[in-house]
């Protein structure tokens, strides 16, 4: 059904993983397009393991220049001076890619991912965004949507050791095997905007609160860069907490301080959160792209404190 | 937070990681970007290309070279002023040893086989230095942390023994492919390119058993002179005509069976081949023996393709003439290995045509390559989340938060919207023989059993001891080691000879024999029960260990016994219910459905190579079993 099969070369070095997901899965990595903004110790494994899985492209943006801060967590960046001065964390992020594996293109996009149009955005297949305002990730999802083919849409961010994943597949059919039977799946994805601005005091108390101190953490850092956040902010923050608490009408206990603290103190990236969520990422773009099992709908969280990593549905439908 | 405490305790510790694989190129990585800098690494392999799509510190250019030494120096390129040190050897030599293993603050294991994780389970115990081991399968993994006296060890629990079936399934009944990929494996390509002197039950056995065995031994003896091609087709007939009828003349065994059909190479091959024969010749040999491949001479490029009965016919003699014609000096001497093309053709074939004699559903050479070579499913996404997840865990072990270590299952599916789930560790088994010292009961003929069969079946390949000495009351039976001298060698290779009753110090019911291996610093006791009858097809062995596996009697229950195969499916799922409830948790009790996907994810090995044939398949098997 997708055309040309795969070569000797394809069949022996992804042999072990054909075995896991099917030459048809495989074939279908082989020609899908990864846009990937922001290049963070999480998104870096990302980019390793999609890279390894054998997809048909990945173009990476992230203009920032290499300092000491972007090496942190970042296996991609050799920590050489040398090397990388003047060159910027796409660019050497890029040619340890490269490297992994010769058969898929990486290459690099520079500019900034607000002001792309919607044609830029057709030529891919799944958008990731490490990291970004709200407002970018809002209007690039929003560009995703409007396009006539399914891009898939994804954000990540680990903070400390805890870590988000959003998706929106929009309208998304698939097929799995129940038993010895093949059944239709349909999943109606909301919209980044949709998700995060869901009211709280109809979702479920069992809710991971990972959700609610993430959104109360991006309405503080809004407008700041990411990771400038700091504990002179606390207070800002709770002030922010005590706000939307009132405005959902739910209790302001429903969010543990100390969480909030984790997490607009935890500066740098903790590397194990990062190979965890990083892989759990990879995976579910695997999964889109290939069409093959249950996708995450719509939020994943991960806490190293609990160790759980949990999936949470979080759309209106609580309200209807 | 105390990240600054974590981070000097991180820098100032020193751990040992065992494999460096898909699980251990993973966490190499991470725990260098961790922070620790002080990291000695064993693995004995050497790169392989398919190795390449998830080990990722791997390059098509190191194909060949050691992994602990390649894995080093890659990472030690992102993280320059780190010690790592790397031992390109197995970790079951004898300078691992307990005092090698007390250096460490704590193991890490990447492992991918059963036997070499027992081994380091017992070093650790001995060491008394925490283990944190990991696995995986797909998209399934664990990670679990071993404290000795505070968490159960490795072995606490029973793990399924490497898959079996009985004999006469696979050499007179099969239903499912995996019994003719044996059939194929063990007994044909066994008989025909390894040992001849070894036993081989390739020929059935008709009822009228006077057939002289002389008879048909000599069907596989090629003449001086024979045609090669002539003498494939005489094994063809003979193994897929012959063999098969004579196997049809047991109305007993086809009453409730579908009868298989049999089949001869005039009905599926043209008169000559010599047209292929001449081809093959000019385009095999090139890139030395493990290349030879008679695909390119029949015209089959796609090894994911199902071939019909002619084109397997074709390669099964092809595969043939080819072994005899470019490496007649291996033949006598050849085992199956899933790296060497020609053999996995041939293996694909014979066994494809097994099948459709049989009516079962034919495969591919790649899905054919798998079940033969028992190649388990990995991906990188599975091995990087399990290597995150160790060194989480290995941080909580150098800080000694008991209370907070977990061990970790990757599902595939959510279980209570649970991807990654975290459960409270078990106790210790207090009836473990492994930790805490309990005895073993041996059910075994004591007049008909020699001392080398309960060497071999039992105290290496049940107890998994790798230099064992046994000793009855003061009496040593038995010992190995470098430092022996020649008398006591000649006494120990007399004594394995022996019957245990005919012992220097006989070994009789209710004997009590001391069985130790000085390297894994693991000594046990075996009570001797004797017993004169074993059924054949349930302990094929002639033996019965309890305390250390499942007991076969209480197998039979959940399966229903009409046919061999359920005996199978019992064994698998007998690592279940029974065990699970015996075992207690340190605290907190988690839902019962939750703790069967823990069991089933469990029981899953690893990363590369393993003895179970199919871990997907048996923890399926499992959940419908209960």
């Amino acid at each position: 059904m997708d055309g040309e099969e795969l070569t000797e070369q394809e069949t022996a070095l992804y042999d072990r993983q054909i075995r896991v997901w099917g030459p048809n899965a495989q074939r279908r990595l082989t020609k899908s397009h990864i846009l990937v903004s922001g290049i963070k110790g999480t998104v870096a494994e990302f980019c390793k393991n999609i890279v390894l899985a054998g997809v048909g492209s990945v173009t990476l943006m992230d203009d920032r220049l290499v300092n000491e801060e972007a090496l942190n967590a970042n296996f991609l960046i050799p920590p050489d001076e040398n090397a990388y001065t003047g060159k910027t964390v796409a660019e050497i992020c890029c040619d340890s890619l490269r490297d992994f594996n010769p058969m898929v293109h990486v290459s690099v996009e520079k500019g900034d991912l607000s002001t792309f149009g919607a044609e830029f955005f057709e030529k891919f297949d799944v958008v990731v965004i490490g990291y970004g305002t709200r407002v970018i990730k809002k209007s690039v999802n929003e560009q995703c949507r409007k396009l006539s083919k399914r891009v898939a849409f994804y954000t990540v961010d680990c903070r400390d050791s805890c870590g988000e994943i959003f998706v929106d597949l929009q309208n998304y059919k698939y097929t799995k095997k129940k038993l010895e039977e093949t059944v239709e799946c349909e999943l109606n994805y909301p919209s980044f905007q949709e998700a995060i601005s869901v009211p709280w005091k109809p979702i479920p108390r069992r809710t991971a609160k990972l959700y609610f101190a993430m959104r109360e953490v991006f309405e503080e850092s809004e407008g700041r860069k990411h990771g400038e956040c700091s504990l002179l902010d606390r207070a800002k923050v709770l002030e922010i907490k005590k706000k939307l608490c009132e405005a959902n009408s739910v209790s302001e206990s429903h969010i543990p301080d100390n969480l909030l603290e984790r997490l607009i103190t935890g500066h740098t990236e903790f590397p194990p959160a990062c190979a965890i969520v990083g892989g759990i990422l990879a995976q579910e773009v695997i999964k889109a792209v290939s069409g093959k099992g249950d996708p995450l709908k719509n939020f994943f969280y991960f806490d190293a404190q609990d160790g759980k990593g949990v999936m949470e549905d979080i759309s209106d439908s609580f309200t209807s | 937070m105390d990240t600054q405490h974590q981070q000097s305790a991180l820098k100032a510790a020193k751990v040992l990681m065992v494999g460096a694989g898909g699980i251990g190129c993973e966490l190499l990585k991470t725990l260098a970007l961790s922070g620790f800098e002080d990291i000695h690494i064993i693995d004995m392999d050497t790169i392989e290309v398919s190795n390449l799509n998830r080990q990722f510190l791997f390059r098509r250019s190191h194909v060949g070279q050691s992994k602990a030494k390649v894995a080093r120096d890659a990472v030690l390129r992102f993280r320059p002023h780190i010690n790592i040190r790397s031992y390109h050897a197995n970790v079951k030599n004898p300078e691992f040893d307990a005092d090698f293993f007390k250096q460490f603050d704590v193991i890490l294991n990447g492992l991918d086989n059963l036997d070499a994780r027992r081994h380091v389970n017992r070093l650790c115990l001995a060491a008394d230095v925490p283990l944190v081991e990991s696995g995986t399968t797909g998209f399934l993994g664990q990670v679990t942390v071993h404290v000795k006296g505070k968490t159960e060890c490795y072995e606490c629990q029973t793990k399924p023994a490497p898959k079996t079936y009985p004999v006469c399934t696979i050499t007179s009944t099969p239903t499912k492919f995996v019994h003719c990929i044996v059939w194929a494996k063990d007994l044909l390509f066994a008989k025909l390119f390894g040992d001849k002197n070894q036993d081989n039950d390739l020929n059935v056995r008709s009822n009228n058993s006077a057939s002289s065995s002389k008879e048909t031994e000599d069907v596989f003896e090629r003449a001086e002179d024979e045609d090669i091609e002539q003498y494939g087709r005489k094994i063809y007939d003979h193994v897929f005509g012959y063999n098969i009828e004579t196997a049809l003349s047991n109305e007993e065994t086809w009453k409730n069976r579908r009868r298989p059909r049999p089949i001869y190479s005039k009905e599926v091959l043209p008169e000559s081949l010599t047209q292929q024969n001449g081809s093959s010749q000019n385009s095999s040999v090139t890139d030395g023996d493990s290349m030879i491949s008679v695909m390119p001479s029949l015209g089959l490029k796609n090894p994911q393709e199902l071939w019909g009965l002619t084109q397997n016919s074709l390669v099964f003699i092809e595969a043939l003439k080819l072994f005899f014609a470019k490496r007649k000096k291996e033949i006598g001497h050849l085992t199956f290995d899933k790296d060497d093309q020609l053999a996995v053709e041939f293996v694909t074939a014979a066994a494809n045509i097994r099948a459709e004699s049989f009516g079962i559903p034919l495969h591919s050479l790649f899905e054919a390559k798998g079940i033969a070579g028992n190649i388990v499913h990995a991906v990188a996404t599975t091995n990087a989340i399990v290597a995150g997840l160790i060194v989480i865990e290995a941080i909580k072990v150098l800080k000694k938060d008991v209370d907070k270590y977990r061990m970790t299952y990757c599902l595939e599916h959510p279980s209570r919207k649970l991807l990654l789930m975290p459960v409270q560790p078990f106790e210790p088994n207090p009836s473990c023989y492994v930790c805490s010292k309990t005895p073993l009961v041996l059910e075994i003929n004591t007049q008909k059993s020699k001392l080398r069969d309960l060497v071999d079946k039992i105290v290496k390949a049940k107890l998994g001891m790798n230099l064992p000495l046994i000793m009855h009351g003061a009496s040593l039976l038995y010992e190995v080691g470098d430092d022996l001298d020649d008398i006591m060698v000649a006494n120990y290779n007399a004594n394995l000879e022996k019957h245990l009753s005919e012992l220097p110090s006989p070994v009789v019911n209710g004997s009590i024999l001391t069985v130790e291996d000085l390297q894994q610093e693991l000594s046990c006791k075996i009570n001797i029960k004797h017993r004169e009858e074993f059924d054949e097809e349930k302990e094929p062995e002639g033996m019965v260990l309890s305390g250390w596996t499942q007991s076969p009697a209480t197998n039979g229950e959940s399966a229903s016994t009409s046919n061999n195969e359920n005996a199978i499916d019992a064994t698998d799922s007998s690592s279940g219910p029974e065990i699970v409830t015996k075992k207690r948790r340190l605290s907190e009790t988690k839902p019962e459905n939750h703790k069967k996907e823990a069991e089933n994810v469990e029981s899953e090995e690893d990363d590369d190579l393993v003895e179970i044939e199919n871990p997907m398949m048996v923890s399926k098997k499992k959940k419908r079993v209960e």
